[in-house]
């Protein structure tokens, strides 16, 4: 597995392999949020309870999900920078935690319109959406350090142990936010949990998953790419290939 | 098909607004994502066109100083 | 494992730092003032009524106490790092994520067990019920180790920053939220009446795995800006 990696380590060779990957995850991202979309929107039939309303959940579950994956996975990138030094896994840190805190954005918003005809207001402090705003707090933590540094691999470094530090305090934050709600818990009760949900509901759900997926790594290798080329600027191949096109 | 008309879809039995509005705004966060990227992919050609610019013309100087 | 030597280590930087605060009393007191300040205003803004205040009393007492061990972070390893001391403690035989420890406990003593000391006052002026206060300075008792655990992660990983003390917090306070929550719910549990050893074990339990892995990452932020 070693020597099959260790090539990766160039910047090169990873910006090469990103390439050569890249157009076939923008076009599964393309198909299957198509599909699952359009399936979601037009052909999966009504909730008896919540109506159409409920066709948020196409966008707000898998955002959700993958807001929090990719946070594992800028902290994995994190301990694989930090342990063998390996420059494209601290360079991927600022290319994923943007397209997360995106996803968390979009993860809010959606929760929040979801929650206007279900609760009646924009906001509650349900447990999902405050563990998601605080996710926010930590992207935006991570990104702001990064940015605080005048030289990028000292903030790529400082960014990769916060990762690892907000990833070992996730699970503490979600279940002690979800601890603290059960306890303040007024009227509202949480409409995301659902027992259960109909195939013909979760067919479409699942592609849109799969879709969340390959949109986060195809944003992702968007930006390796651009992080990889911005340092190795001085480099020859990085020359050739901004001036490609 | 759960909905008889175009009209019935875009109402969404009266959710239309939220539905709508949730998928508009998540496609404008993802595409400005996007959007940045593309930009500064942009703004490095550039950077790099100056930094070759720039070496060009040391390497012109230290010519013409050593002939 | 701990031997003699890392024990005299560790001792040397514990008293190191405690002498420095002595002749500096400002930036030790300066904190727990602001806290004192910070609970004062709060009868003014929501008004003197004692059912509201002792509602409130154990968020704002901890919300306070958060946002004032935020306050002399940024200068935790900033001196020794421009003064050369901590790239001495790097050079050590002895482990620095061990030799660190030592600097979290003297930030702890200097900040945390002060605040434990002056709980009851705050309790008072906020007319928290008497079956509150022990819960409240147990809590303090137990949590703000961690605060200190925790500022020293965050004030390691901004040494190189020039003005870190805004990023500290912003960096922090996301991390601060579970002790939040536990805290109050404890204190609000025992002004109550109800049981409060669950959320106190739960506290002392975030309060050990911070102590104990919060070494690392401070040794890694010290490293990174040192070399």
């Amino acid at each position: 597995m070693w020597r099959w990696l260790h090539p990766y380590a160039k910047p090169e060779a990873t910006y090469r392999l990103v390439e050569k990957l890249l157009p076939w995850f923008a076009a599964l991202t393309f198909i299957s949020l198509a599909v699952g979309v359009i399936w979601g929107l037009a052909f999966a039939p009504a909730d008896y309870q919540q109506g159409d309303s409920y066709r948020i959940i196409f966008l707000h579950v898998p955002a959700a999900i993958f807001s929090m994956g990719a946070y594992a996975g800028m902290a994995i990138m994190g301990g694989i920078a930090l342990i063998w030094q390996i420059k494209t896994a601290e360079w991927s840190i600022p290319a994923i935690a943007p397209v997360g805190a995106a996803l968390t954005v979009v993860a809010l918003l959606t929760g929040a319109i979801w929650g206007k005809p279900m609760w009646g207001t924009w906001w509650v402090w349900d447990a999902r959406l405050t563990s998601e705003l605080i996710l926010l707090f930590l992207y935006i933590g991570v990104m702001a350090l990064y940015f605080a540094f005048d030289d990028a691999r000292t903030g790529a470094k400082a960014a990769a142990i916060l990762s690892l530090v907000g990833v070992i305090n996730l699970p503490i934050i979600h279940y002690s936010v979800e601890w603290w709600n059960t306890l303040h818990q007024g009227a509202t009760i949480t409409k995301f949990e659902r027992p259960s949900i109909a195939t013909s509901m979760l067919i479409p759900l699942l592609i849109c998953l799969a879709g969340f997926l390959f949109l986060t790594i195809s944003l992702v290798m968007m930006r390796l790419k651009n992080e990889i080329l911005r340092h190795e600027l001085g480099r020859p191949w990085a020359q050739q290939e901004l001036e490609k096109n | 098909m759960p909905f008889d008309s175009f009209q019935d879809f875009i109402i969404m039995g009266g959710y239309g607004l939220y539905v709508w509005l949730s998928f508009f705004l998540s496609f404008v966060v993802i595409a400005l994502v996007a959007l940045e990227t593309a930009i500064a992919r942009k703004s490095l050609r550039k950077k790099s066109q100056q930094l070759q610019n720039r070496q060009q013309r040391l390497a012109k100087r230290q010519r013409s100083v050593s002939q | 494992m701990i031997n003699a030597s890392m024990r005299q280590v560790w001792l040397a930087v514990l008293k190191r730092d405690l002498r420095i605060a002595a002749r500096r009393r400002s930036d030790a007191l300066n904190p727990l003032l602001f806290l004192l300040m910070v609970v004062t205003l709060f009868p003014l803004g929501v008004g003197p009524g004692p059912d509201i205040l002792a509602r409130i009393a154990p968020g704002i007492i901890w919300v306070a106490a958060l946002l004032a061990s935020l306050l002399g972070l940024e200068r935790l390893f900033k001196d020794d790092f421009q003064d050369g001391t901590l790239e001495q403690l790097c050079l050590l035989p002895q482990p620095l994520a061990f030799t660190t420890t030592a600097k979290v406990m003297a930030h702890w003593l200097l900040t945390g067990l002060p605040l434990v000391i002056l709980s009851p006052l705050l309790a008072l002026l906020l007319s928290l019920p008497m079956q509150g206060w022990w819960a409240l300075a147990l809590s303090l008792l137990l949590g703000t180790p961690a605060l200190s655990a925790l500022g020293a992660i965050g004030a390691a990983l901004t040494l190189q920053v020039q003005r870190g003390s805004s990023l500290i917090s912003l960096i922090l306070i996301p991390l601060f939220i579970p002790l939040l929550i536990f805290a109050t719910a404890a204190v609000e549990n025992a002004s109550m009446g109800l049981a409060v050893h669950g959320q106190l074990a739960i506290l002392a339990a975030i309060s050990v795995l911070t102590i104990t892995l919060s070494p690392l990452a401070i040794a890694a932020g010290i490293k990174m800006s040192v070399n």
